[in-house]
């Protein structure tokens, strides 16, 4: 073999064998293996006490505080809501700056219209309604997503990707619950993601460890012997908004049939 | 200030998140494709059905087609919080979103237009070329025209009667292939409204249809208006340049406005603004028959708090007055202009009251936002999605078609009758 040919047959040969080699690196065998096994041992989910709910606010702090969500910015990826229902059967609702600062006045807050006084014999009930992204098991937000930057996680957690998210607003817009919104900072979607960071290592989430109550509590799905899943497999627990189809995966104790 | 809050108002109890994101660029948006759409459906009625009547119009609405098209995808560039990634919808396209096949549908629609303008026009930038070819002592922009004019033959120089005929062939299957493109592109627009499930003014399948009709309702009537309007300003611009050069053809002579063009295009509008209309009203119908949980405060929206907008503005002296107009016996071009102004502010309208509108109330279904759109700008998002931006996206196509112009001239003196 003389050196023009040994060199040719070299280059054939490498450039043979970078086909089935960058197979190989598209298909990474790593990830092949993990998506070929059984389910994730972990599908988070949420419960809310609305029964405990006091609406002190201190999870909304918490959770601004906790992800950098400024606390002078009119969004938040937790909110509190306050229901007054009437003697009379009427349904008023409110949460002024999602409740961060708490309920401080008996008012409710209309927005434009400005504040409505309720006197407190007219009252037939009145309750708070913790509300964060319910994490749903078929989420809207993930479908409509033109780049995948916003994907759901094998334990179930939807997180938007800051650096792909080109701001075009679809998933906000896709949304039932209006947990979604934009960063004033990063300019992307932003939304709750059961502080991620936290509970993948083991801690549970801002507003859990915040809530003075109990109101609010995070679990294992995948773990019979987790509380928050006894309770929400044997208790009677409800949806929000299940008529989307969305498969919400934030379970309310004692929900009452006012809540939006 | 977050994004929205600048300018959404809210009423009663909306979700803390709440805001008009979608404002007026993605009103332009479905305004812009539409007329994109309709402006190319109506040249496809001559090169595919033969409508011989409809040359002038129909070669005029094909480049203001291809001149409308950059501008549609403007308003969706101008909203984005960051446009820098726009790029990545056609880059990394995620298949299970509807505006994930917005790069495909576009570019699809934007290389058959190309083409068909391209063998419309072959044999003009063969002339012109081979013409500044002949010409000696040639002037810098003539030579750069002669450039420009030999690049654009693409190499293909032959115009014998075989060469021309097989041209014509391939712009009626350009054009035949473009319809359903059109439509799609179109009608695609419409389900990226449609098939949001959150929004109970949006849902529902009839929206695709509802933009097609409404798009070649629209894209008629610009057409019509802009040849209307520019014939009439060519007419006193001969007439102006007359006076220093009296060898010039007098008005009288030059081609004016072609009545009977006017009045078969106006016959098509007025099909598709009856089946447009048709489909809303079936719409309207089904939703206050069927009285979903939403509709309790989609009716409050229309009949209440929009009524104005959507029975008066849109409905009435959108639709109803164009088409009474239309419809009216020995029409005249100055009641054309008229019309099809009406027509264009009602399908305005139409995209308006289904994007505003459709975020006018929470997803509570407790609270209501109203958006005030900002006229004076003062910072970048003020601008680009407020009266100033809209307008920029309103303009830029007539620039656009000034300059095709040059390179394909709608007017060209030799087809004179």
């Amino acid at each position: 073999m003389n050196r023009r040919d040994f060199l040719k047959n070299s280059i054939t040969v490498i450039a043979g064998l970078a086909v089935p080699l960058s197979a190989l690196e598209l298909i990474s065998p790593r990830k092949l293996l993990a998506q070929k096994g059984d389910e994730s041992p972990v599908r988070w989910a949420f419960l809310v006490d609305t029964q405990a709910c006091v609406g002190c606010g201190f999870c909304v702090k918490a959770c601004k505080t906790e992800n950098e969500i400024p606390h002078e910015t009119n969004i938040t990826r937790t909110w509190v809501e306050r229901y007054v229902v009437t003697r009379k059967g009427k349904t008023y609702v409110d949460s002024p700056r999602g409740a961060r600062d708490g309920f401080t006045t008996d008012r409710i807050d209309q927005g434009e219209e400005g504040y409505r006084e309720v006197k407190a014999k007219d009252v037939e009930k009145a309750f708070f309604v913790p509300k964060l992204c319910n994490q749903c098991d078929n989420p809207a937000c993930v479908q409509v997503c033109p780049v995948g930057a916003t994907y759901q996680t094998p334990d179930g957690v939807v997180l938007v990707d800051r650096k792909h998210c080109i701001g075009c607003a679809y998933c906000i817009m896709a949304c039932p619950y209006g947990v979604r919104s934009f960063n004033p900072a990063y300019k992307t979607a932003e939304k709750c993601t059961f502080c991620y960071h936290r509970i993948s290592k083991g801690m549970k989430t801002a507003c859990v460890d915040a809530c003075p109550f109990g109101a609010r509590k995070i679990g294992n799905l995948r773990d019979p012997d987790d509380p928050v899943t006894k309770t929400i497999m044997s208790g009677r627990v409800g949806v929000l908004k299940e008529q989307y189809g969305t498969k919400p995966q934030v379970y309310y104790l004692a929900l009452s049939r006012e809540v939006k | 200030m977050v994004h929205g809050e600048a300018w959404t108002l809210k009423e009663l109890f909306v979700y803390p998140n709440e805001y008009i994101y979608w404002t007026i660029q993605i009103v332009m948006y479905p305004f812009m494709t539409g007329l994109v759409a309709g402006a190319f459906v109506l040249s496809s009625l001559y090169h595919v059905f033969g409508i011989k009547q409809l040359k002038d119009i129909a070669r005029f609405s094909l480049v203001f087609s291809f001149a409308l098209l950059p501008v549609a995808m403007i308003p969706l560039q101008l909203h984005l919080q960051h446009p820098e990634r726009g790029i990545e919808v056609m880059l990394t396209p995620h298949f299970t979103s509807a505006i994930a096949a917005f790069g495909i549908a576009f570019s699809t629609y934007g290389m058959i237009v190309a083409s068909e303008l391209w063998f419309v026009y072959r044999r003009h930038f063969v002339e012109t070329a081979l013409a500044l070819r002949e010409k000696r002592d040639k002037t810098i922009p003539e030579r750069g025209r002669q450039l420009l004019f030999s690049a654009l033959t693409l190499g293909a120089w032959d115009i014998s009667e075989q060469a021309l005929a097989k041209d014509e062939r391939a712009v009626k299957i350009m054009a035949t292939a473009g319809i359903p493109v059109a439509c799609l592109l179109h009608g695609y627009a419409g389900f990226i409204f449609g098939s949001v499930k959150a929004n109970a003014l949006w849902t529902t399948p009839l929206m695709p249809f509802i933009f097609i009709c409404s798009a070649v309702v629209s894209g008629i009537a610009l057409c019509v208006l802009s040849y209307i309007v520019t014939m009439e300003v060519r007419k006193l611009m001969v007439a102006w340049r007359r006076k220093s050069d009296p060898s010039l053809p007098t008005p009288d002579e030059i081609r004016t406005v072609e009545m009977y063009e006017v009045t078969m295009t106006a016959k098509y509008l007025v099909l598709a603004l009856l089946a447009a209309l048709g489909l809303e009203l079936l719409d309207l119908l089904f939703r206050d028959y069927a009285k979903f949980s939403s509709w309790e405060i989609v009716r409050s929206l229309i009949y209440g708090k929009d009524f104005v907008n959507v029975f008066v503005i849109q409905y009435g002296i959108g639709n109803l007055v164009p088409l009474a107009l239309f419809l009216l016996p020995r029409l005249t071009v100055r009641r054309a202009v008229v019309a099809t102004l009406l027509v264009l502010m009602g399908v305005f309208m139409m995209r308006w009251n289904l994007v505003i509108g459709g975020q006018a109330f929470s997803a509570s279904f407790s609270g209501y936002m109203h958006y005030e759109l900002p006229i004076i700008p003062h910072d970048i998002e003020t601008f680009k999605e407020g009266l100033l931006g809209a307008l920029l996206v309103g303009v830029l196509p007539f620039i656009f078609f000034w300059g095709l112009n040059k390179i394909f001239p709608v007017f060209k003196c030799e087809d004179t009758h």
